[in-house]
């Protein structure tokens, strides 16, 4: 029954984005078939309840006290993924961590889709000018390496002695700040297609606000886009902060991150005799890489009405 | 008589092509009283829906209505502010379109799209414009309205969201309703049916009504008034049971005969020889000359000018023109 409807609805509308309505439950519905996506999930899901409740079962806190003594310490029942150069245990790090890892990646995404959208649809409605000016701009913005950008911006924020603590805030909004160009132009290529729609006449005759039709008549209808944009570019966020919180330009200790933990494999010794310094947070960066990226390809094959099987 | 609710006076639209200048509204002149249902009748590309747009003043580039005045009130619609426009939108004049399968917002549920222009222009509550929804779906006579408020427009049959759309647009009992072929995307029971509504609507709310169509059929069913056009001019005007008793211009008497009659044999449906002029580079002649039956000397060199005759019958067309042959 659910299949006629989507199946009689795509034939009939000539847009892509035209797609069944009460949209998210007929797109979750035909996810729920993809197994790969659904495997995503459960994995990212599980991600992050390691990370957000599984340091409450941790008998140790980020507040311990140092203990050098124990450093360095192999994984044993004590310490299942060992101790760091401090004797800190490594798993709480490893969970800890993760949250600002998930964190970074999605307020990042956040700020891309906040900017990616809301610019991309003026853009997309009024054409003219306007739009010529913020193509523009996202042209600029895509045509600078982001990664020298950070990094010098990393190294301004280290001689201005910015707090630790203030600078993950700035790491998730440059983050977003960069890459939210990709994001407007399909955004802007979708409303110029949906604002020559009949429905957009008809609101028009209505005698809508400009600021009504964007936001509340065509934005909606690009929601299938953001989100699989929106859903990639957390994976983005979190590899971006790990690159440069790896180059020690993002997240700073003492407050961990998957990337700053791993940058303990940029010593020799380290990398070749404490592997479980590194391979905890690079497995954790992998697998929720890869689960957002499964799951987003199935949110794409569920939203797209064209992709149907 | 009913006043005027709605005058066109000279109207020009034109669409700036690469081709040329395409008068899409040429000088066009008529009127709409209140609740009086006018039929604009002509083929593609005749210039009706751009006559209706450029009421609504929703001509878009590169289309640009350049001349006349259209007074809505006693009030020129053309020089309004976009603001003080805005608001005669969906309040007083509404339109409806051709395609009800694509002129609902997919994503929204019909509630939301019946509410907005309530909310918008009327000031109501949310409570209140739910429950005004609801009566009005229940007006356009679909059953179960609390159930089709929350649904979706691909749930509906294509006979279904006209008639919401029908309700959109009647939501802020506007003083005029522009429907631009509401039928001709549906089958001819459902057509039936929407034009029944039609006008209940109209003598229920004494809503005029400018219906633009092709359908001569629909024209007999609904008009009090009807205007002719042809190549972005008014050719003939006249109330309906004039012109269909006495059509004096001979695209109109073309049309007529084009017509299928039913319970009459016919082998071979009449058709009127030629093809519309290319819209970009017309002389001053008439512009039907070249497949007209009747085509004089004059009719090359002069355009006729629509004239009035006995019972309110305009056209415009050197046969009727005393002494046209030597003026």
């Amino acid at each position: 029954m659910s299949e006629a409807v989507v199946h009689s609805n795509s034939v009939n509308a000539k847009p892509p984005t035209k797609k069944p309505a009460s949209p998210m439950r007929l797109a979750l519905r035909e996810m729920r078939k993809n197994k790969f996506a659904m495997a995503g999930l459960i994995v990212l899901v599980l991600m992050f309840l390691f990370c957000f409740i599984g340091p409450m079962f941790s008998p140790y806190s980020m507040d311990d006290a140092m203990n050098i003594r124990n450093a360095n310490k192999a994984p044993s029942a004590d310490h299942w993924m060992g101790t760091d150069k401090v004797g800190r245990d490594v798993l709480l790090r490893v969970m800890v961590a993760g949250q600002t890892s998930l964190m970074v990646g999605i307020v990042a995404m956040l700020v891309t889709v906040a900017i990616g959208s809301t610019l991309g649809a003026i853009s997309g409605y009024y054409r003219g000018w306007v739009d010529t000016i913020i193509m523009r701009l996202a042209d600029i913005i895509m045509s600078i390496p982001s990664l020298p950008v950070l990094i010098i911006l990393g190294a301004a924020l280290s001689e201005l002695k910015m707090d630790p603590a203030n600078r993950i805030y700035l790491v998730m909004f440059l983050i977003g700040f960069l890459s939210w160009p990709s994001l407007a132009r399909l955004v802007r290529g979708q409303i110029l297609m949906l604002r020559e729609q009949e429905f957009m006449q008809a609101a028009e005759v209505l005698g809508l606000r400009d600021r009504r039709k964007i936001f509340r008549h065509l934005l909606p209808n690009t929601v299938p886009i953001i989100i699989v944009v929106g859903t990639l570019a957390v994976a983005g966020g979190i590899l971006m902060e790990s690159v440069l919180s790896f180059l020690g330009l993002g997240v700073v200790p003492p407050t961990p991150s998957w990337g700053n933990m791993i940058s303990a494999a940029n010593s020799m010794i380290e990398f070749q005799k404490r592997p479980w310094l590194w391979i905890p947070p690079g497995v954790c960066i992998f697998i929720t890489v890869v689960s957002i990226n499964i799951m987003g390809d199935g949110l794409r094959d569920a939203l797209d009405p064209k992709s149907k099987r | 008589m009913a006043n005027n609710l709605i005058e066109f006076r000279n109207l020009r639209t034109n669409f700036y092509t690469s081709s040329g200048v395409v008068k899409a509204v040429n000088d066009v002149s008529f009127s709409i009283k209140e609740g009086e249902t006018l039929c604009v009748v002509g083929e593609s590309g005749c210039g009706k829906s751009v006559t209706a747009m450029s009421l609504m003043r929703l001509v878009s580039p590169p289309g640009k209505t350049e001349g006349g005045q259209i007074l809505y009130k006693g009030q020129d619609l053309l020089t309004l502010k976009e603001r003080d426009m805005r608001h005669i939108r969906g309040n007083e004049i509404a339109m409806i379109f051709q395609e009800p399968m694509t002129s609902l917002n997919p994503v929204l549920t019909i509630g939301d799209q019946i509410t907005e222009p309530l909310l918008l222009h009327k000031g109501m509550t949310r409570r209140d414009a739910k429950k005004r929804a609801i009566e009005l779906i229940e007006l356009v006579g679909i059953p179960r309205a609390a159930k089709i408020f929350d649904s979706y427009p691909h749930e509906l049959s294509g006979g279904m969201r006209q008639r919401i759309m029908i309700a959109i647009a009647l939501s802020c009992d506007p003083k005029l309703l522009i429907a631009d072929e509401p039928t001709t995307a549906l089958d001819v029971t459902i057509q039936a049916q929407i034009l029944d509504l039609m006008r209940n609507i109209k003598s229920e709310f004494n809503t005029a009504i400018m219906m633009i169509t092709h359908d001569l059929g629909v024209v007999a069913e609904m008009a009090d008034h009807v205007v002719v056009m042809y190549a972005g001019k008014v050719i003939e005007e006249a109330p309906v049971h004039e012109l269909f008793a006495n059509p004096k211009h001979p695209y109109t008497q073309g049309l007529m005969r084009a017509k299928p009659i039913l319970n009459q044999r016919q082998d071979r449906l009449y058709t009127i020889p030629g093809q519309v002029p290319n819209p970009v580079e017309l002389g001053n002649n008439c512009y039907f000359n070249d497949r007209c039956e009747h085509c004089m000397s004059v009719c090359v060199d002069k355009q006729p000018v629509l004239t009035t005759y006995e019972n309110k019958h305009k056209a415009a067309c050197w046969l009727y023109e005393k002494g046209g042959e030597v003026s």
